[in-house]
């Protein structure tokens, strides 16, 4: 086991990949000779060239389409957008073509491809920067949509990606690139559609994805020392496909839930865990299920309002104290 | 083979068209391409083109009606063909689908409609079932025009355990029953026996909520516990037949002893009384003594508890509850002193437990320390006597000389619910109260 | 960069001269079927048996069938929604394209894809794309894909007049420009953007595709009503794609006889009937490459009639085929959305995929 950064466990995923399939290339904006603009490709560029890592053009629809279109040849192209809130620019793309193609070919092809790149509020770079948009893309069948919160995760999630034959939306967080983890140094993977309860509890389930996983954490810490409420915090880890037994199982346990993301609430990742949960587990309920969510306006760029607009530990808790 | 040329569809969202005006005339040749008529469609007028070649021989359509797409609109001949038989190929075009829909949909109607009326009727008052819970619940929301309102698992563990929703207290947000009030309510079934259920709701009379009137004017969200306390002791004062009673009592005794008792713990170092512990710790031995006025109302029965659950009223931030002292009528002075300091202070940072504040058998309130004289509490459901205590007053008395001295006195107000306690009851216990108070020694007996 | 190699006159040359008697005989047949099966298309849709949109490519027919002629076994095809043409002249049958219109099990997609999204990755055609424009990027990957393997093929993208406007279309060509991917990108000019004339759609200067010249990109533009010459000038595009890495911009002018879509309303609004007329009258394909094999000797009349008699009698086959074919089970909306999940892999075993309740 070795303490490293979320930054280097997907830098050594792609590092490892790049090794084992001469097929995986990864495109984007400065991603080789610059080194990455979050420098998670640091270093990948001189140990494997210009066939392998390709800076691209300010294009995010010319190369996520090129992308797109050179996996259905059987490339496994990593795309790294320097910002999900790009993809806007590329949702043609991404939603027409990644998203249907094999569809509308009756299943004749598929489309291996990864993109990543960070997606989340929070460094007071206004609204076109701060999106985060896994509920867009969950929302297409034929997506698939993971979102990480530790190094760990982050490793055997990428690998598992690239591995994928199905377009796969990689979801990091700029806010998370710096922070260690112990991760080991032998090769593992992590299926996608297996969420993680990254702390067990037994009076309220935390059901949350990515950096907002880490708020639930804090939550239950504070809720534990000054409210004697145990709370189980699920990371759901993939968000597309759904681990809906392990959120079903801790709601059954704990009889309370509340679902944290980092998105908007309005027809949010939470607002689906919550008709699942209300239509699944109805009997188990003891209480409705809370949301918490970043306060619905864009994004703010005052920093100490935006760290407002974004959950934070208070806000888990007061929810949670609120059903009780 | 005779061509029959139908309403084409042209385009993605037409659905009927009209046949302006025919090109091509009966009898004309056409070849592929040819223009036949011009069709105005939900978007645009239209050309309609020949996809074969040969005559128009008949049109069944003429210009300026209005069919639906698919309907037949004329019959094309090829070279040496001639009109199949009349039965066969001709058809009226209201044979298809679309002209008849309305007619249809009226024949798919009638055998709905005679469906229902053949359906057995539903009996008028299906008989109750009063141990399923569903049932109940259902009919007391019937009865009341109320919801019970409870958590999904509350209903689902109240259905395990036998217990009926409608009478419990729901301690979750907005009076929610949650799994916690149905489980201490079974516990407490269990310790006595039944449950009171809980009298007919009343009909609240539609007013007109009240509006700001000006710009100083706020508008407070209800809490949870301001929705509990709203509706409960509406409930209370106005299903309850509420009567009261009071009496002035002589404090003197009661405030030497108190002093006593205080100089003896200060010396040790132990916590001081309050003048409202001597109360409950009174309350619980009169209750005791009375034990007709310690009782709930119970629909065709009275339930006189074998235990005083003493609940003492605590003012908290944003409300009131009523934390309970378990068997009260056994319990020292000091223990009363002590659980009901503990009490409070777990009330005012909120972490009292369902089991803390619920199946409370009889109530004290006092408003001494505000400097209230004398005030006349609600009754708190399904209790059937609460006790209002007023402040210490000094005051000129007669005393049993006949002389006018300086007296310390607190008046004692019950209020009762006649359905359990009547006035000589509740002047019994009344009585009981002042008699240990005013020689608060025998509270030690 | 706009290098023009030969006139029209001399484009029975070079390229064409490889063509046997029989290879010309199936490209006037392939232009026949193309006509034909749209047309027996259009019937039916106008019988209310098939839904959405159809755009038809009658009046192109030279385009996609000179060009794809020239195709070999590493070269790849990819296409926007007026795509029946280049479906047949890739080899798709007609009973799977028209079984596809009709919505059926046995549609080339299924019934999935419909009438814009004809895929037949066997005969590397990619589709079939709904957006205008949308299909140029990944027209730049399927080259990014063949100069990646170190495959000498090329990729041929087409596009209608009115995609030039798009960003991605930009992109794409900056992108095959600057990389060098061998991809040859086929506006197909039939002058119209949906109903808005070239002139009030786009702004340009001598022609379409010299939008090339801005990317130093290869590009020519000629008209694309005589095979031999499609086959010709698309030829040197497609060798400079193989052997240079080259991309090319061609602009081919052409013409459409039927509206946009059958949706089209006003199909003969923003165009004369005498336009229309004077396009088929004297610029028809079918008409001007029958003629030429004719004069060439290579078929007689009674010939073309058969050739002709045949493809309709294909495409009413195509019709019995697709009404007879079942329509796909509701279990099959399901099915074809994840390649995991189809193929029943490991990686599907965990999670929920649909929330269907």
């Amino acid at each position: 086991m070795a303490l490293i950064t979320y930054r280097e466990a997907l830098r050594t995923a792609l590092d490892e990949e790049i090794l084992r399939d001469e097929n995986v290339v990864v495109l984007g904006e400065e991603v080789a000779q610059y080194n990455g603009a979050y420098k998670v490709t640091e270093g990948l560029w001189a140990a494997h060239g210009d066939k392998r890592l390709v800076d691209t053009p300010i294009s995010e629809a010319g190369f996520v389409g090129m992308g797109i279109g050179a996996s259905m040849l059987g490339l496994r192209p990593v795309i790294e957008l320097m910002f999900w809130s790009f993809a806007y620019v590329a949702f043609d793309q991404i939603v027409n073509n990644a998203g249907c193609v094999r569809y509308m070919s009756g299943g004749l092809l598929n489309v291996p491809i990864v993109i990543r790149g960070p997606a989340n509020g929070g460094t007071n770079v206004g609204a076109t920067h701060s999106h985060t948009p896994e509920n867009f893309l969950a929302n297409v069948p034929g997506l698939k949509v993971v979102a990480p919160a530790t190094a760990y995760d982050a490793k055997g999630l990428l690998k598992t990606s690239i591995r994928d034959n199905d377009p796969v939306m990689f979801m990091e967080n700029t806010l998370l690139y710096g922070e260690k983890w112990e991760v080991p140094d032998t090769e593992y993977l992590i299926p996608l559609g297996q969420a993680d309860i990254k702390r067990a509890g037994t009076d309220v389930s935390l059901i949350a994805h990515g950096r907002a996983v880490l708020t639930c954490l804090k939550a239950a810490e504070l809720l534990a020392a000054e409210h004697d409420i145990n709370a189980e915090v699920v990371d759901l880890r993939s968000i597309r496909p759904l681990d809906e037994e392990t959120v079903l199982n801790s709601v059954r346990k704990t009889h309370r839930a509340v679902v944290v993301e980092e998105g908007k609430p309005f027809c949010g990742i939470g607002a689906q865990l919550a008709s699942i949960i209300q239509e699944k587990a109805f009997d188990d309920l003891d209480a409705p299920i809370g949301r918490v969510a970043s306060v619905d306006a864009p994004a703010i760029y005052s920093p100490p309002l935006e760290k407002r607009q974004l959950p934070d530990p208070q806000r888990v808790i007061e929810k949670v104290l609120r059903l009780s | 083979m005779p061509i029959t040329i139908e309403m084409p569809k042209l385009s993605d969202t037409m659905t009927e068209g009209t046949l302006l005006r025919w090109v091509k005339k009966v009898g004309d040749n056409v070849a592929v391409g040819d223009v036949l008529a011009e069709v105005e469609t939900d978007k645009a007028t239209m050309e309609m083109e020949a996809f074969d070649d040969g005559t128009l021989s008949e049109v069944y359509v003429s210009d300026g009606q209005t069919v639906q797409v698919g309907q037949k609109l004329a019959l094309l001949l090829g070279a040496g063909e001639s009109k199949p038989s009349e039965s066969k190929e001709s058809k009226p075009a209201e044979s298809k689908p679309s002209a008849p829909a309305s007619k249809q949909s009226d024949a798919q109607k009638k055998p709905d409609a005679e469906k229902k009326a053949s359906q057995p009727k539903q009996p008028e008052s299906p008989a109750p079932q009063p141990a399923k819970t569903a049932d109940s619940e259902k009919a007391a929301a019937a009865e009341t025009g109320q919801r019970v309102k409870a958590s999904p698992l509350a209903k689902k563990v109240a259905a395990e355990l036998g217990v009926q929703l409608e009478n419990l207290p729901g301690s979750g947000p907005g009076g929610r029953i949650i799994r916690d009030d149905v489980l201490s309510a079974h516990e407490n079934r269990a310790e006595t026996g039944t449950q009171a259920p809980k009298p007919a709701a009343p009909t609240t009379p539609a007013v007109v909520p009240p509006q700001p009137v000006s710009q100083q004017d706020v508008q407070i969200q209800l809490g949870g516990m301001r929705r509990t306390i709203a509706a409960r002791l509406l409930e209370a004062k106005t299903t309850i037949p509420h009567f009261y009673l009071q009496a002035e009592i002589d404090a003197e005794p009661l405030v030497q002893l108190r002093q006593q008792l205080n100089t003896a713990n200060e010396a040790a170092g132990l916590p001081k009384f309050t003048i409202n512990d001597f109360i409950l710790k009174a309350t619980a031995v009169a209750a005791a003594h009375v034990p007709k006025a310690n009782a709930s109302f119970a629909g065709d029965t009275i339930v006189q508890y074998g235990s005083v659950q003493l609940a003492c009223a605590v003012a908290i931030d944003d409300g009131l509850v009523t934390p309970v002292i378990r068997d009260a009528q056994t319990k020292t002075l000091s223990q009363i002193s002590a659980e009901v300091k503990d009490l409070a202070a777990k009330a005012r940072s909120k972490k009292l437990k369902p089991e803390q504040y619920q199946g409370g058998t009889i109530t004290v309130s006092n408003l001494g320390s505000y400097g209230v004289d004398q005030f006349f509490a609600i009754i708190n459901p399904p209790q059937s006597l609460i006790v209002s205590v007023g402040a210490i007053l000094k005051k000129p008395v007669v005393n049993a000389a006949g002389a006018i001295v300086p007296g310390q006195r607190i008046v004692l107000a019950l209020s009762c619910d006649h359905r359990v306690v009547d006035g000589a009851i509740g002047a019994q216990f009344l009585a009981e109260l002042k008699r240990l108070l005013e020689t608060p020694a025998l509270m030690l007996v | 960069m706009h290098t023009v190699l030969q006139s029209p006159g001399e484009s029975r040359s070079t390229i064409n001269e490889q063509l046997t008697k029989a290879d010309k005989i199936r490209l006037l047949r392939d232009m026949y079927r193309i006509r034909r099966f749209e047309q027996t298309s259009l019937k039916y849709y106008n019988l209310g048996r098939m839904g959405g949109f159809l755009h038809l490519y009658s009046g192109q027919e030279a385009v996609a069938v000179g060009s794809i002629s020239l195709l070999g076994e590493n070269d790849h095809v990819i296409t926007a929604y007026r795509d029946h043409g280049h479906a047949l002249a890739v080899g798709m049958s007609m009973n799977e394209c028209m079984a596809e219109l009709f919505g059926k099990a046995t549609g080339c997609s299924k019934g999935k894809g419909g009438s814009m999204h004809f895929f037949a990755p066997d005969k590397r055609y990619w589709g079939g794309h709904g957006i205008v424009g949308g299909q140029t990027p990944l027209g730049a990957g399927i080259a990014y894909a063949l100069k990646y393997k170190n495959i000498p093929g090329c990729c041929l993208c087409y596009l209608g007049d009115g995609a030039i406007n798009q960003g991605a279309f930009h992109e794409s060509l900056n992108l095959a420009a600057l990389f060098q991917l061998p991809v040859v990108y086929v506006i197909e000019n039939n002058g119209y953007s949906m109903g808005t004339s070239q002139k009030r759609s786009s702004a340009y200067k001598s022609s379409l595709a010299e939008r090339a010249e801005a990317y130093n990109m290869a590009w020519d533009v000629f008209i694309g009503e005589d095979l031999y010459e499609v086959r010709n000038r698309t030829n040197i595009a497609i060798e400079r794609a193989r052997k240079a890495q080259q991309p090319t911009l061609l602009e081919i002018q052409t013409y459409r006889y039927y509206g946009h879509s059958v949706a089209d309303a006003n199909a003969k609004k923003y165009r004369t009937s005498e336009e229309i007329d004077d396009y088929k009258n004297n610029h028809d394909p079918l008409q001007i490459f029958g003629k030429a094999l004719l004069e060439e000797e290579v078929v007689t009349q009674a010939d073309i009639q058969e050739i002709d008699k045949a493809a309709k009698e294909e495409a009413n086959a195509a019709v019995a085929f697709a009404e007879e074919s079942p329509l796909p089970q509701e279990s099959d909306i399901l099915n074809d959305v994840y390649w995991e999940v189809d193929n029943q892999t490991e990686a599907a075993k965990h999670g929920s995929y649909f929330f269907n309740n």
